[in-house]
């Protein structure tokens, strides 16, 4: 499919995502990833952008054995909605840690890593994923 | 603002429809609900055609034209209308708009998705396109996977049982048996759906909605029309109303996981326009795509308090007899849950019941229905309210 083989589309998000850069709202106060004009909670724009802490802890986790096509090869793995330390969630894979490790409210932190390739001749995507933290 | 009445229904059964192409399933959906309304296809100003992922999983798009060709009524306004999962239900209310505008004396929604021609792991990255494809579909997400983040989050909010839970397919499955559009017509226990493989913890195989492919479409019209041009006056349907609500697209942005805020948005705002109360609500659909989805829109609807849509399950209050009769036609478990008409099949099993066409299945003088249509992880929520008016 044309939009999984783009080099662009992955060279325009490359702070936001290899940076952790999110966003808080001067308003509510919500913190948020990625970074954007307007807040999600508030709908205000005077937000301001801001380094996210790379550590942070699982608030809850899946295992993933029925993927998308793009990752039906790496079967199965952690899916997991973390929060950092300054409030702000994210999406992301777990990485460095058996099946049977994950638990709910486990620390961990961020590692940069490989997430999928665009085909055989195409570029390899990179990303945040986390991994248990000492 | 016109009054909106539906006079025609029409649909395939949902299956694996080897032999039936998209627009085959289209074309014979549309020809059953006008034939349905007694009405000439002419009579049709436009179609409002709800589907998610004709592009990705058959190669076409521009649904209107094709069907307006394929249906020989080439000239009418006719177009696609996308949210995802919630298609079915956005055309609907489209087509509602335009009626109750007065712009349209006569309209129809239809829904379509043909999903079986392709491989499993293909549909999986379709349906994750529902949610943000940068920051959450990159991370490797499926919807089943985000599903099952929402159903650990409601378990440890109220330390509920998840076989209170996984009941909920055995519900549906039970009313499937009695209906003739019904993908799985046979009932199962819940040690089966316990014991099915997990597809992403906690969320098992008999927990999902199934792939398949189907089309149902519905026409709608003004009371103008209905007194000219309709010749069977009996089982008119009127619509009370019809609300689409979105919310924050993916869960991390979200300050809650266990209620889906656009559900408790749109229907506050549909009961209000309806002029009624969950209570007054006779049978209802809702968008049960898992069953952890099932129980709490039981919530967000106000047929049960938070943290006790199992609860309801569990004592029987949703059975046919029961407080509020629900999914009585198969739910997205087991009546199927062709993704874009899905919307348009709740509203086909709503009007079947109001209309006292639903046989063995019947709710007893079942005069006022809701359905409710979940695109993504609740990012838009469509509620229509349907009332029997003569
Ligand atoms: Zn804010």
């Amino acid at each position: 499919m044309a939009y999984t083989k783009s080099v662009p589309r992955i060279w325009r998000e490359r702070i936001r995502k290899y940076r952790l850069l999110g966003g808080v709202c001067n308003d509510c106060g919500k913190v948020f990833y990625p970074s954007r004009r307007f807040c999600p909670r508030c709908g205000s724009g005077n937000v301001n952008k801001v380094t996210l802490p790379r550590t942070g802890k699982i608030l809850y986790f899946t295992v993933i054995r029925n993927a998308p096509t793009e990752f039906k090869s790496f079967e199965p793995y952690i899916l997991a909605l973390i929060e950092l330390d300054n409030g702000a969630r994210i999406l992301a894979q777990l990485t460095d840690i058996d099946l049977e490790e994950v638990y709910e409210g486990m620390p961990v932190e961020a590692v940069f890593r490989k997430y999928k390739e665009q085909g055989r001749d195409g570029v390899i995507e990179y990303g945040i994923k986390f991994r248990p933290r000492e | 603002m016109e009054k909106v009445f539906i006079v025609g229904i029409g649909a395939t059964k949902v299956r694996e429809h080897w032999n039936l192409s998209l627009r085959d399933l289209m074309v014979k959906s549309a020809i059953k609900a006008i034939n349905n309304a007694g009405i000439n296809k002419q009579d049709i100003k436009a179609i409002y055609i709800g589907n998610m992922s004709s592009g990705y999983l058959q190669g076409q798009e521009h649904l209107g034209a094709l069907l307006a060709t394929w249906l020989g009524i080439a000239g009418v306004s006719a177009c696609k209308v996308e949210a995802a999962c919630g298609s079915g239900g956005a055309a609907f209310h489209q087509a509602f708009l335009a009626v109750a505008s007065g712009l349209y004396d006569c309209v129809m929604a239809l829904g379509v998705e043909k999903m079986t021609d392709a491989i499993t792991s293909d549909v999986t990255s379709a349906l994750i396109m529902a949610d943000d494809q940068e920051y959450v579909a990159f991370t490797g997400a499926s919807f089943v996977a985000l599903n099952a983040l929402i159903y650990r989050a409601y378990i440890k909010e109220y330390g509920v049982k998840q076989e209170d839970i996984a009941l909920f397919a055995v519900h549906d499955h039970k009313y499937a048996v009695n209906n003739p559009y019904a993908q799985y017509r046979r009932e199962i226990k819940i040690e089966d759906v316990m014991n099915s493989p997990l597809i992403a913890d906690p969320i098992h195989l008999l927990e999902c909605a199934p792939i398949g492919d189907g089309s149902a479409a519905i026409i709608l019209c003004n009371e103008r029309f209905l007194e000219k041009k309709v010749s069977d006056q009996e089982g008119v349907i009127e619509v009370l109303s019809s609300v689409l609500a979105t919310d924050i697209i993916s869960l991390h942005d979200r300050d809650t996981y266990i209620t889906l805020n656009a559900t408790r948005v749109a229907s506050s705002k549909a009961y209000k326009m309806a002029r009624i109360e969950p209570k007054d609500v006779n049978v209802v659909e809702v968008h049960d795509a898992f069953t952890i989805l099932g129980v709490i829109s039981l919530e967000d609807l106000g047929f049960a308090e938070r943290g006790s849509g199992w609860e309801i399950v569990r004592e029987g209050e949703i059975e046919i007899g029961g407080k509020i009769p629900t999914n009585t036609m198969g739910g997205l478990k087991a009546r199927g849950h062709p993704v874009g008409a899905t919307g348009i099949y709740q509203i086909f099993d709503i009007v079947t019941q109001l209309r006292g066409e639903a046989g063995k299945n019947q709710v007893d003088n079942a005069e006022i229905g809701l359905a409710q249509n979940v695109g993504g992880v609740g990012g838009t929520v469509i509620i229509n309210i349907l009332k029997r008016v003569r």
